[in-house]
């Protein structure tokens, strides 16, 4: 019974429309965290303002993306903005823009953070060798912003991944939702294939997160100030 | 001057680094209420001695025997041996989440099971005698180095230790603040603690030492007392060790 | 924005909220007596042990807390075991949670200085009396924010719990949604709901780090 449980993978091209329901879940993370890194440095920036105003807006954007559940936000987006303005965004869609939007406010404290944390002598010992602003940011800032940022953003990415596995609920084809197709499939010819998709699934987000940690790990640690 | 009774002896000691040799012959006596003093550069050794002494680290050839009791490498019962060797560390180590009454107060009672109030009364008398009774509920992060050295002293007494084992207890300290706890052991000293000091504070060394050991790449080099040992070295090496702490003076007379 | 709808099915998003917060509790304490137990074996190395913890942290932190349900729900019943989605929610919660919790811990049994063990055993106390006075202590206050991001992030994770038929508040919305169209109501209740929950617990996690902050350790 257990060998025709796992005969569901080798039939038809089911193996392979999983691993392409991977992809769009692969996909959806890196253009999310693209976008992320690109607005975050920027969003970081004005976070390091003084103005009162700024500060409570961030703030409040910050907070609100950590304490949401990442589904809310994709309930919000793919059921909310349809309503609100008649305008039907698809399940792939609302997540780039959730994904986006939570890798923003993420990466947005972590530049924040690595900026306010660089030591003060730091520009002052550009300043003291003869350096424009502009130089001191370039040379001396930045370079040392990216080594902290980098394994953070890695590490971004790998939980995104798994988040990803939420959209299956609002009904994107993603590698869940190919199992799900597959297992409804086979209701009837493999009657077990739940066990065995599912396990497979699992294992395929392990080999696909685990080595990506794995890279995040090594590279905080080579770069350890 | 009587024979004094052997406290500690060290018979041969070896210990190694994986195949590194860091003690490699170390025989010693200590006698009850002498104050010995052990110098030497870096690497020397002097600060493993006094952790093995503590049982803080495995040796691996010969014996240490504190009043006639083996206690090298011991595996059982060695925090009973503990209870009777002080020692006090470079870098203090008082408990940050306690105040200062509890950090003496843990070891007393938890260990030796005494009464509370007794050892609360016998804190508060050291601490007194320290300067530092005004501290007792303060917590270390608010004491400055100098202070918290004093209380690290305190915390070992309190134990009724035999022998007590200084392990460069002044080296972290800034300048100001080496003398208060120089004092501090000065005084102990002169009312007759049995003493092992490690440290680099010379002319200290000078004025409390009954005897020197001058140890150098993980051996006794020297072993003599005081006057003789800082106006007069007998061996090369210790006299080039001795050459480090004084300056010609580059101005030329 | 229709207030009825609202006050009419206010009581509906108590009951599904009321059920989070005890699936979350119960997940949360067992993913502590999980996480201390996986730290411990961690920090003192006990072999076998330790390999077997080390595998199980890598499993459950690269793998979606949704694909672990499903597999408990859907996937045991193929091989004879049937859980209610109550327990495959604890379960589920407890597997994810206990690694998260682990680390934790372990960073905080880690970031107590040796040096500390040293001066709690040179004054004659037992490994176990250093353990209980000196090394527990500090390791907890160094855990707490990583503990409370923890329990901010397993109470999260519980919105999934919908996909295994569980009455959860995202059931309760997703229902009202399908059912009655009245959309703005029910994403406004959940979203409600949800800062409920979360932001006083934020807020007293913040308060509680501050208090337990002591500057440098060891020295």
């Amino acid at each position: 019974m257990q060998d025709l449980g796992i005969s569901v993978l080798f039939q038809g091209k089911n193996f392979i429309r999983l691993l392409e329901g991977l992809w769009i879940t692969v996909r959806i993370s890196l253009i999310s965290v693209a976008i992320s890194i690109l607005l975050g440095i920027i969003l970081g920036m004005i976070m390091t303002s003084k103005n009162p105003i700024i500060k409570a807006i961030t703030k409040a954007y910050l907070e609100f993306v950590r304490i949401m559940p990442q589904l809310v936000l994709l309930f919000l987006v793919y059921f909310g903005v349809t309503k609100a303005f008649g305008i039907h965004l698809s399940g792939e869609l609302s997540a780039i823009i959730v994904f986006s939007v939570w890798g923003t406010a993420e990466m947005g404290d972590l530049v924040r953070g690595a900026l306010e944390s660089i030591p003060k002598h730091q520009y002052e010992s550009g300043k003291a060798i003869g350096l424009t602003k502009l130089q001191i940011f370039g040379y001396i800032i930045i370079p040392q912003t990216v080594r902290r940022l980098v394994p953070l953003a890695i590490n971004l990415v790998t939980r995104m991944i798994k988040t990803t596995s939420l959209i299956a609920l609002i009904g994107v084809v993603e590698v869940v939702k190919v199992g799900q197709q597959i297992i409804e499939a086979s209701r009837l010819s493999v009657p077990s294939a739940a066990l065995w998709i599912y396990g497979v699934i699992f294992f395929l987000y392990f080999i696909v997160c685990y080595p990506i940690s794995l890279l995040a790990a090594k590279l905080e640690k080579a770069w350890k100030d | 001057m009587s024979k004094r009774e052997t406290l500690l002896e060290i018979k041969h000691l070896q210990k190694n680094y994986d195949d590194l040799q860091v003690l490699k012959d170390i025989s010693l006596d200590v006698h009850k209420g002498e104050v010995v003093v052990i110098i030497g550069p870096s690497g020397c050794g002097k600060s493993t001695l006094l952790r093995c002494i503590n049982g803080l680290e495995k040796i691996q050839g010969g014996e240490i025997i504190l009043n006639g009791e083996t206690i090298s490498n011991r595996t059982k019962d060695m925090h009973l041996v503990r209870q009777k060797i002080g020692m006090v560390f470079q870098s203090y180590d008082l408990f940050p989440h306690m105040t200062i009454l509890n950090n003496i107060l843990l070891g007393p009672m938890k260990s030796q099971r005494r009464d509370r109030s007794e050892v609360t009364k016998e804190a508060e008398e050291l601490l007194k005698r320290v300067g530092l009774l005004d501290k007792r509920d303060a917590y270390p992060r608010q004491l400055s180095g100098g202070q918290k050295q004093r209380v690290a002293i305190v915390r070992a007494l309190c134990m009724h230790p035999e022998i007590m084992l200084f392990d460069e207890v002044t080296a972290a300290l800034d300048p100001e603040m080496v003398r208060e706890v120089l004092d501090v052991m000065l005084e102990l000293a002169k009312e007759g603690s049995t003493m092992v000091i490690v440290t680099h504070e010379m002319s200290f060394a000078r004025a409390v030492a009954d005897r020197i050991i001058f140890m150098d790449k993980g051996e006794i080099v020297e072993e003599s007392d005081p006057e003789t040992f800082f106006t007069n070295p007998k061996t090369d090496r210790a006299k080039k060790f001795l050459n480090i702490f004084a300056f010609d003076t580059i101005k030329g007379v | 924005m229709d207030i009825e709808f609202i006050q009419k099915y206010t009581p509906l998003y108590i009951e599904a909220g009321e059920l989070t917060l005890r699936i979350a509790l119960i997940g949360i304490v067992g993913s502590i007596i999980v996480g201390l137990l996986c730290s411990l074996i961690r920090y003192y190395q006990i072999p076998i042990l330790r390999r077997i913890t080390g595998l199980y942290i890598e499993l459950s932190r690269n793998t979606p807390l949704l694909i672990q349900l499903f597999f408990l729900y859907f996937g045991l019943p193929k091989a004879g075991i049937v859980l209610s989605s109550e327990t495959c929610a604890i379960v589920g919660l407890i597997f994810l949670g206990g690694s998260y919790m682990s680390e934790a811990f372990r960073s905080g049994l880690e970031a107590v200085n040796s040096s500390q063990i040293e001066a709690g055993l040179s004054l004659g106390l037992t490994r176990y009396q250093v353990v209980r006075y000196v090394l527990l202590p500090q390791a907890i206050s160094v855990s707490v924010p990583a503990f409370a991001a923890n329990v901010i992030f397993l109470i999260k994770e519980t919105s999934v719990f919908s996909a295994v038929a569980l009455a959860d508040l995202m059931y309760v919305a997703k229902d009202l949604i399908g059912l009655y169209y009245q959309t703005n109501e029910a994403l406004l209740m959940l979203v409600i709901a949800y800062l409920i929950i979360l932001l006083p617990i934020s807020i007293v996690f913040s308060f509680i780090e501050r208090k337990l902050r002591y500057a440098g350790f060891g020295n």
